[in-house]
């Protein structure tokens, strides 16, 4: 049960956002620029969002990794198996090297910003990863962060049924992150 | 030195809004809604939130920074260093206590905060809203702590620094505008 009284029929941070929508507004905002946008980054959506999702994985945050892991797989073309490979491990997983080397970074951040090391920003450089990659995956994972500890430091309401995140994943891969959540 | 080229000018988290604005804009949006917008809570209170998170992170450049914030904005300077080190004798209200006690369990993980510590605060008089605001401003700066300090941004070694910076959050809040930062 949540720790505050959250209205019921939305799951996760989308009851938080419907709670308060003043501070849903810049939430929101926040990963339209980060992850969804396809101008903003020279990463894809998709490896923003698995990034997002194995962030969210190590932070135990159920809600916000099956939401994520949906929205990934909808932005990779289907390609399930991959999300399901990043999260068990992303040093065997098929994904660049370059976005191994990331991901690498992204579990130092959600463990703690100090843990990532000049030698692990170098082999990044090394697979090509430019400064601003650089800069988005250390966000991303940051971000991550907030978003896992705001969903499960109130005890919202993580579904069971896959169905339920599945659509999500359909909604906010297609549509983005501003419009409404839909009651479930 | 960064892992990322920033403006010499601009230490700590400064350097990084400024290198990705586009970010920075919903992320300072949200924290003048959290710390300086419409709240039951004073503007001491939610920066000794930001304090004692960013201090449980170990993250110098946040901690010092919210530190003096905290310390202008209640015009004392023990309380803070109270809450951080003597958290259970510090001289703050009992429903205070509560809340950072909540603030210090999101700071390592949301899964941490129990039934009970929500109870405890409730029982001394925490509004829901209250308990909203405590952990999504824990989270944020679970996030900030680790964007400094992954990007190994650069941490100021003079106090006087963080009493100037602590004036600008004080009199400018936390929106951007051009001048900002022209008296640090």
């Amino acid at each position: 049960m949540p720790h505050i009284d959250l209205p019921e029929g939305y799951p996760g941070i989308r009851s938080l956002f419907m709670f308060s929508p003043e501070t849903a507004k810049p939430l929101n905002d926040l990963v339209q620029t980060l992850l969804h946008d396809p101008t903003t980054s020279t990463l894809t959506p998709g490896e923003r969002e698995l990034i997002a999702t194995y962030t969210s994985s190590l932070n135990h945050c159920k809600y916000c990794a099956s939401t994520h892991g949906a929205i990934a797989k909808y932005q990779l073309g289907g390609n399930e198996a991959l999300v399901k490979d990043v999260i068990s491990d992303p040093s065997k997983a098929p994904v660049s090297p370059k976005l191994r080397a990331l991901l690498i970074i992204a579990a130092q951040v959600q463990e703690d910003g100090k843990k990532v090391k000049t030698e692990d920003v170098a082999n990044a450089r090394q697979q090509g990863a430019t400064d601003k990659e650089i800069h988005d995956t250390v966000l991303i994972a940051a971000a991550f962060c907030m978003y896992n500890r705001y969903v499960d430091g109130l005890a919202t309401w993580a579904p069971d049924d896959p169905g339920i995140y599945d659509a999500i994943g359909k909604q906010r891969a297609s549509e983005g992150y501003l419009t409404k959540p839909f009651k479930v | 030195m960064p892992y990322i080229p920033l403006k010499e000018s601009l230490p700590g988290i400064t350097g990084l809004l400024d290198y990705r604005q586009d970010t920075a804009l919903p992320i300072r949006q949200l924290t003048q809604i959290l710390l300086r917008g419409a709240s039951t809570l004073t503007e001491g209170e939610r920066e000794l939130i930001a304090t004692v998170v960013s201090y449980g992170n170990e993250c110098a450049f946040c901690s010092a920074a919210h530190t003096a914030a905290a310390n202008i904005l209640l015009g004392d300077t023990v309380i803070s260093e109270q809450v951080k080190l003597h958290p259970d004798s510090a001289p703050v209200s009992d429903k205070m206590k509560a809340l950072l006690t909540i603030a210090r369990a999101v700071q390592k993980s949301g899964k941490l905060v129990t039934p009970a510590m929500v109870e405890s605060a409730k029982r001394q008089g925490a509004t829901d809203m209250e308990l909203h605001d405590t952990v999504l401003i824990a989270a944020l700066f679970s996030l900030y702590n680790r964007y400094v300090d992954g990007l190994a941004s650069v941490t100021p070694a003079e106090p006087a620094f963080y009493e100037r910076l602590g004036h600008i959050l004080k009199e400018k809040g936390y929106m951007p505008s051009p001048d900002r930062y022209a008296g640090l």
